[in-house]
């Protein structure tokens, strides 16, 4: 039993971070989004993340919080490594999260400038999120090769954001901004794949753990379905953003949204693969990392009781908050 | 001058933990008074507490989003600023920092959103269960919070190998010995944080004419909750010291600045604290007083901080503070007990009452942040109480990095704290009137009754 616990919270962690990625990732997105679109639009962009993007940003402490209950020791690493992006996307973070508030209530004439913070904390948090990932994915060293690649995959990864963002407005608006924001998923669809491509082929090249991996024959067949699933959704999402507008406006938009959530279970798949069973690659494994069972038995008991209460609840707030956003108007 | 990294480290993380704890004091407080005027509003049907309720929802979201916010920092600064505690006692602090997230904020994240923008999408009843569901939420936050730090200040039920900590028991840890008193001394002055917002919002729409009906029900709530539960803290607070005195005497030592182990020790109400001449100047005592309240007994032994040396918290800010907590306390007392006698003399509160009230609209801060002082400086220089020392556990970032960061920090927080106060009173300085225009959004909707009421004037009668 005691050697399964570090799997399964390894695999809770995870999850975390995934959905977190998806979830936070759309609202990322619409805060990117929001330059671009009029002031009107901006409260509706904005009305319709409004009942959900605090939980979405809980799974970021879930996540990280998992790292240091289960794994501390590696915890101290990663962060202490990650010193800087993780305070530069903190600082973002704060700075949206605290706009989102301060847009509506600190008068008018102020507006402006909190709709600014609000794009620029949603800009520097989903960066500052693309360089952790990089250098963690290199394995924290720093070189400056890896470095390059850290600031490769900060390029690409708002790209992804805006197109869960620009999905998800699709959900959620109808009119003009529902045009505006085809337009955005149309936009930011090229960006995103390419930025994913450049990914899938830097890594090996960065990581020659990584590249050990993938490259053996009987895995590399075995792991063909990730890429190739990963390619099909984005040519799915592609082909059907080529569609003309009012063909899109009767498709339903949820399969538009899960073509990129698609993309990202997949990378997320692919980079388990790539990273299991080490959680700080070439250095430490999970076990190595892993805290006294009796802590994580202890944890345990919350996680099976309390992750599907929060699931279940998740799935209640998206039912009452479904709908188009322009029905949330401001009286 | 040499850049000491531990020490900017430690002002970083007090700076950061000072920040944070501001919002997550109104909203624990704020929370059960908002379900108050909710349950009200519920039992009456009456719209001025309609109106109430959402004037401080809007108040309460926001709050809420610079804890949040903030809140998000501290979960990260653990792993970036502290490795060496999460390596020791990472197996006690993870596990109880873990629940903290499952059970509470997952919880108060997702009912906000019912709570902010479902008055209208859900029955009375779910809304009004939803804002209990907050309140609860943020309840059992402090209550893991406040475990783990009373842990830290009174660790049991661990055995500890010198290289990482393995629990005994669970419910030794969770239920340490000064949990309890921690626990309930820190939601009274959460509830008191809120009144004296509430009431000093209320006396600042008072005093700017911009008030209705509606600000002289909040206020007389507010000054009536505050007087209540004033002696409550007064009595827990004392609670808590006897717990601090057996547990923690050298803390107890360097708020009454007792150099010297004495029988009968005398109060001291004011003076210098001077720690390389071990002794308080111009000292104001009473005597034989420091010992009957803190042992009960006139001749009770004080043990002094001789008996600590080298292994003592620095006395001058932990004395310090402990005198701000207590005179902000007297002061509560005193105002919050005037302005009833004024509601039960005169049925209104006089002007000075009001302006004073006003003044007082943050105290419940300062009365906190010097309480806090008190008990994490005054665990100084552990971090877990006679086991794991703060300076061994701090991580190494260059001095330059830390400093930087820390510059930032305060940039943003500086910013952060002058519009959230900006926002506040921007908010309370509009007419009741036009306050019932400015919902959110999505408040209107299906339910009939809500479209009634946003329609009917309400506050300038």
């Amino acid at each position: 039993m005691d050697q399964f616990l570090p799997l399964i919270f390894v695999a809770v962690m995870g999850l975390s971070l995934l959905l977190y990625v998806i979830l936070d990732g759309y609202d990322l997105g619409v805060g990117l989004l929001l330059p671009f679109a009029s002031d009107a639009e901006k409260d509706v962009m904005i009305a319709s993340i409004g009942p959900f993007w605090d939980a979405n940003e809980t799974w970021i402490v879930m996540g990280v919080g998992v790292l240091l209950i289960a794994f501390p020791s590696a915890h101290g690493i990663i962060l202490t490594k990650l010193y800087l992006p993780a305070t530069i996307m903190l600082f973002g973070l704060i700075l949206r999260g605290v706009a989102f508030d301060f847009r509506v209530k600190a008068g008018d004439d102020k507006k402006v400038m909190w709709n600014r913070f609000f794009f620029l904390g949603s800009l520097v948090a989903s960066m500052a999120q693309g360089w952790m990932l990089g250098s963690y994915i290199t394995g924290l060293t720093g070189s400056f090769i890896n470095t390059l690649f850290a600031v490769l995959i900060a390029v690409c990864l708002p790209a992804l954001y805006c197109v869960l963002g620009a999905t998800w407005l699709l959900i959620k608006t109808e009119g003009a901004l529902f045009e505006k924001a085809v337009g955005w998923a149309r936009t930011s669809v090229l960006p995103m794949a390419l930025g994913l491509f450049l990914v899938s082929i830097a890594t090996p090249l960065v990581s020659s753990v990584i590249a050990e991996r993938w490259f053996q024959l009987p895995n590399f067949i075995g792991l063909l379905p990730i890429p190739v699933t990963s390619l099909i959704a984005m040519v799915v999402l592609v082909v059907l953003l080529k569609r003309d507008l009012t063909a899109l406006r009767e498709l339903n938009p949820m399969y538009l949204f899960a073509c990129p959530v698609v993309v990202c279970l997949m990378a997320a798949l692919g980079l388990a693969y790539s990273i299991f069973p080490d959680i700080i690659i070439g250095q430490m494994t999970i076990w190595e990392a892993a805290s006294h069972p009796s802590a994580l038995k202890f944890t345990l008991v919350g996680v099976l009781i309390a992750l599907p209460c929060i699931v279940l609840y998740t799935i209640f707030i998206y039912k009452v908050f479904s709908g188009k956003a322009s029905e949330l108007r401001y009286d | 001058m040499e850049l000491d990294p531990v020490l900017l480290s430690r002002i970083q993380f007090a700076l950061n933990i000072s920040f944070h704890i501001l919002f997550p004091t109104i909203t624990i407080g704020l929370a059960y008074f908002i379900i108050y005027f909710r349950v009200r509003y519920t039992l009456t049907r009456d719209p001025h507490w309609d109106f109430i309720y959402t004037f401080w929802v809007k108040v309460f979201a926001l709050t809420f989003a610079l804890g949040v916010v903030t809140g998000i920092v501290m979960s990260f600064q653990f792993g970036t600023n502290w490795p060496g505690f999460m390596e020791q006692a990472g197996n006690i602090a993870g596990p109880l920092l873990g629940y903290e997230v499952l059970t509470a904020f997952f919880l108060e994240a997702s009912f906000l959103g019912i709570m902010l923008f479902g008055k209208s999408r859900v029955s009375n009843r779910l809304h009004l269960i939803s804002t209990i569901v907050v309140a609860l939420g943020t309840t059992l936050s402090a209550f893991w919070i406040l475990s783990l730090n009373s842990w830290m200040q009174t660790p049991t039920g661990y055995t500890y190998d010198g290289d990482a900590m393995i629990v005994e028991s669970w419910l030794a840890v969770i239920f340490n010995p000064s949990f309890p008193y921690r626990f309930a001394h820190m939601m009274v002055a959460c509830l008191l944080t809120a009144s004296f917002l509430v009431a000093g919002v209320s006396a600042w729409r008072t005093l700017r004419k911009v008030d209705g009906p509606a600000t002289a029900r909040v206020m007389r709530t507010a000054v009536i909750a505050a007087a209540l539960l004033i002696p409550v803290q007064i009595f827990l607070g004392d609670l808590h010291g006897l717990n601090t005195l057996k547990h923690q005497p050298a803390k107890v030592a360097a708020i009454e600045a007792v150099w010297e182990t004495e029988r009968g020790a005398a109060l001291t109400l004011f003076g210098f604290p001077d720690e390389t001449a071990r002794t308080t100047h111009a000292a104001i005592k009473v005597p034989k007083l420091g010992s009957l309240i803190l042992t009960h007994e006139w001749d009770g032994e004080l043990k002094g901080l001789n008996e600590f040396i080298g292994e003592h918290p620095p006395v001058a800010p932990v004395f310090w503070s402990f005198r701000i907590m207590v005179g902000v306390g007297m002061l509560m007392l005193l105002i919050s007990w005037l302005a009833v006698w004024q509601y039960w003399r005169r049925g209104a509160l006089g002007l000075n009452t009001l302006r004073a009230l006003f003044a007082m609209t943050f105290s419940g801060w300062v009365a906190v942040l010097a309480g806090w002082y008190v008990t994490e400086i005054g665990r100084q220089p552990w971090i877990v109480s006679g086991l794991i020392k703060t300076a061994d556990v701090v991580a190494d970032h260059p001095a330059g990095t830390v400093l930087t960061t820390l510059v930032a920090y305060s940039v943003i927080y500086t910013f952060l704290l002058i519009s959230y106060i900006g926002a506040l009173f921007y908010m309370s300085s509009k007419p009741a009137q036009s306050l019932l225009h400015m919902h959110n959004y999505g408040l209107p909707g299906r339910h009939p009754e809500d479209q009634a009421f946003s329609k009917q004037p309400i506050g300038g009668q």
